[in-house]
């Protein structure tokens, strides 16, 4: 197993060195620049020589991508000049930020889903099965930011049980019960279409094992039924559920990006499209490339996760 | 059956815990303390180097400059100085600087400050330049020299005449800074402010919230709340819940659209006309326009009325030519906008023999003061095809705008959208109007117009000492310049914003500064 996650991780670098490749270049390309972001209507080509000569973007790009990168290997990430304060510390910030909002999703939605598929393969054709796959398919075809306006006015505006925006409460906030206040709404509009996402697949896992051999022998040696669903059944259907899982977070993640906008969380979506509006370029490479590397990270966790559970996929 | 029976149970469960969560999530907001909804957080707290009018809301409260606008106006009025006085020649400021001021962290306020801060800013082998970027520093590039020559007395030598000195004092740029706070914050000073205004700053909470407190020591009259937060909520449509829900007393650049919502009891919506012009730059260079009779048609035939009402609400007047009626000291009230009159454009269009030229517009998404550019740009294409000009539209992110438009429009394009937001009636009209203004010259005289009488009268009013005779001259120049028509000239914005009424004397200043040192919060 050791030798496997090591063999991942290494193939892992390349992988980093081209995100970090293409979003460097990506940035250098598209046009308008930091010097005009910054002086807006004030951009005399002299204005904008001096800016970019404070900023280091005078020199030559390719050279300014190894500064960059050797930077990088050394910890340091630059200093995002739209913030005012070190790259890392600003992405680490909002990462975190993300990481809660998603994380909570992606709980919800693994439970939630997991178990609604659960039940509608356990009754198949059944009301519950038919009620959940009705209430799924709704899930799944609304926009999630759609979704989060109709949360904000429904439980903010009218029924005033949740606050509208933000993390903590603005003025005497703070500590983990004025948190969890805040993500309701944010967690579980994001969590909807991965649930339902989840839950299809789920559904089809279980049905699939179900039909095996082996269960029907389970029920013949009179297991309960809730032995035979939650315990055989279930854990052979987790090999097939895992990687959705996987890339669901991924989804989850990236559909923060949206969420956050609506809901004003300080997360790291948030801050990209900031970035790239502001051409913040030191802010948004750093983002990326921390990003791309917990995404990486993560999919190798899945993979362990599910050669763990299926030695046959080690080999 | 078991799962069925545990998955209603589960359901059950899962409906009580959720009666039983917390309900009272919007709590009122305390008395004394003001929060206000910006529309992004701040890049720095440090005067010197920022650009945004949102920082530039939070920083009028913490910090003074030596001249400051008179409330309700745009006219320079003494601020942390006293008095000045100007020699013959224009050349020459010497301030006299209230005495007894202190900064924030206890340090007094003197001609040795206000040296130190301009240092900083304009001399690149100060100790403290490498604390910039300073992109406005431009603002005070005149400045040959800051002298202090006692401890109340200042005096700053000019390398040439510059009028829009003063008013540049009392622009955001122009603020005062504690020496000794830059001294021991370096790089940060900008993540821990300290000025000499009403409010001083107690903490920055990244993403969350800025925190300001009155400052018990001030010299005037001491700010009537307790504290204020500006909180930034960047998605318009939140801010707007926010606001609703009462999570914020405060919100500024409310939407046209949602400015409704507010009508009813219990919110104020107030609003302010401001220094700010929004026209189409027309490339006088090339082309159809570059006959006067072509660019006079496209200001007959665009019905400003119908944008200014229906497209932007009523969130904007109509504008009567380069200067924005704000600077009501050296505006033309003489003039009147160019009227919607189709029939006329299509006269004028026929006499110049240009009748169905085809026109490329450029235009914007969004940015800086640019209000609903879209909607605009295709308002004003509807209007141009209704006299037979075939105007195709190119859109553009701001920032690509601006390198596209910066650099003018020459073989590119006939029109383009813009805005400006300034402090002094000099800026626009000198940085994009001049002949030697034009693009290459490193102006912003992006359409290439020219006109030698407008020339002089800019660069005459600019050196004048006297205030009425540089209006005198503004006037001369707005006059010629809505008569040859360089631009169209659409809209003058109202900047709005809306409490709630715990919030009194609350008001919008026509600098767009955000001065909350009387408001009182109940």
């Amino acid at each position: 197993m050791g030798s496997y996650i090591l063999k991942r991780l290494v193939a892992a670098i390349p992988v980093l060195i081209g995100v970090s490749v293409l979003v460097f270049f990506i940035m250098a390309m598209i046009p308008g620049d930091p010097a005009l972001a910054i002086l807006g209507a004030y951009a005399t080509p002299e204005n904008v020589a001096k800016i970019n000569a404070d900023l280091g973007l005078d020199k030559p790009l390719v050279q300014r991508y190894f500064i960059w990168l050797g930077n990088m290997l050394t910890g340091d990430f630059g200093r995002s000049y739209s913030q005012n304060k070190p790259v890392i510390d600003e992405v680490m910030g909002r990462f975190g930020n993300t990481l809660i909002l998603a994380g909570v999703a992606f709980v919800l939605c693994s439970v939630l889903g997991i178990l609604a598929g659960v039940v509608s393969a356990a009754r198949q054709y059944g009301l519950a099965d038919k009620l959940i796959t009705f209430t799924v398919l709704i899930g799944i075809s609304i926009p999630s930011f759609f979704l989060g306006m109709i949360l904000i006015i429904i439980f903010a505006l009218k029924l005033r049980m949740f606050p509208v925006s933000g993390m903590y409460l603005i003025y005497g906030g703070g500590g983990p019960v004025d948190l969890m206040n805040h993500l309701v709404l944010p967690a579980s509009a994001l969590a909807v279409v991965a649930t339902g996402v989840i839950a299809r697949l789920s559904r089809s896992a279980m049905l699939e094992v179900l039909r095996q051999d082996y269960i029907r022998t389970a029920r013949a040696k009179g297991v309960g039924e809730r032995r035979v669903i939650m315990g055989h059944a279930l854990k052979a259907a987790m090999v097939s559920i895992i990687p959705v899982l996987g890339i669901q977070a991924g989804f989850v993640v990236s559909g923060a990006v949206y969420i956050e906008m609506v809901f004003d969380w300080p997360g790291i979506g948030q801050m990209l499209v900031n970035a790239i509006s502001q051409r913040d370029v030191l802010l948004v490479q750093g983002g990326v490339v921390v990003v791309a590397a917990c995404y990486v990270l993560f999919n190798i966790v899945v993979d362990v996760a599910q050669a763990l559970l299926d030695p046959r996929i080690k080999s | 059956m078991t799962l069925f029976n545990w998955t209603r149970r589960a359901v059950l469960a899962a409906g009580a815990a959720l009666a039983l969560a917390p309900m009272a999530a919007t709590a009122q907001t305390p008395e004394g303390v003001l929060i206000v909804g910006q529309v992004a957080e701040p890049k720095s707290l440090d005067p010197a180097a920022v650009t945004a009018v949102n920082d530039f809301r939070i920083l009028v409260n913490l910090y003074e400059g030596l001249t400051r606008y008179k409330p309700g106006t745009l006219e320079v009025a003494p601020g942390l100085a006293e008095s000045w006085e100007v020699s013959e020649d224009g050349t020459e400021y010497t301030f006299t600087l209230r005495s007894g001021v202190t900064f924030h962290d206890g340090t007094p306020f003197n001609a040795e400050a206000v040296k130190f801060n301009f240092d900083r800013m304009l001399n690149e082998d100060h100790p403290f330049h490498n604390t910039g970027p300073f992109p406005l520093a431009f603002f005070f590039s005149s400045v040959e020299e800051t002298t202090a020559v006692d401890e109340t007395t200042v005096k700053f030598k000019l390398s040439a005449p510059y009028a829009p000195f003063l008013s540049n004092l009392a622009y955001p740029t122009g603020l005062m800074v504690s020496p000794a706070a830059v001294e021991a914050g370096g790089a940060d000073f900008g993540r821990s402010p300290v000025g000499t205004g009403p409010f001083k700053f107690v903490e920055w909470r990244a993403n969350e919230a800025v925190v300001i407190d009155k400052y018990e020591d001030y010299w005037g009259e001491p700010a009537g709340a307790q504290a204020v937060v500006f909180r930034p909520i960047e998605d318009a449509n939140t801010r707007v819940a926010e606001m609703i829900a009462g999570g914020i007393d405060m919100m500024v650049e409310v939407p046209p659209t949602a400015l409704s919502q507010f009508e009813g009891d219990g919110f104020n919506v107030v609003e302010q006309a401001g220094p700010h012009v929004w026209f189409l730059i027309l490339n006088a260079k090339e082309g159809p326009l570059a006959d006067k009779k072509v660019r006079q048609a496209v200001n007959y035939a665009i019905n400003k009325e119908a944008i200014v009402n229906d497209v932007l609400e009523g969130t904007a007047e109509v504008a009567a030519g380069p200067t924005p009626p704000a600077f009501a000291w050296a505006y033309n009230d003489s003039l009147s906008p160019y009227p919607y009159d189709p029939e006329k454009a299509k006269a004028l269009l026929a006499e110049a023999g240009a009748e169905g030229a085809s026109l490329t517009f450029y235009v914007t998404e969004g940015g800086s003061g640019m209000l609903d550019p879209v909607a605009m740009g295709t308002a004003i294409q509807a209007d141009l095809a209704a006299v037979g000009l075939d105007v195709s539209i190119e859109t553009y992110e701001w920032n690509t705008f601006l390198g596209n438009v910066n650099p003018g429009l020459e073989g590119k394009a006939d029109m383009a959208e813009m805005a400006w937001m300034t402090n002094d009636p000099d800026t626009l009209p000198y940085l994009a109007l001049r002949t030697d203004a034009w693009p290459d010259k490193g102006g912003f005289n992006s359409g290439y117009y020219s006109n030698p009488e407008v020339d002089a009268l800019l660069e005459e009013a600019r050196t004048a000492v006297d205030q009425e005779k540089r209006a005198e001259l503004y006037k001369q120049m707005q006059e010629i310049v809505q008569e040859d028509a360089p631009w169209a000239f659409i809209a003058n914005w109202k900047q709005n914003a809306v409490t709630n009424d715990r919030v009194e004397n609350f008001t919008l200043e026509p600098s767009f500064l955000l001065q909350l040192e009387k408001v009182v919060k109940k």
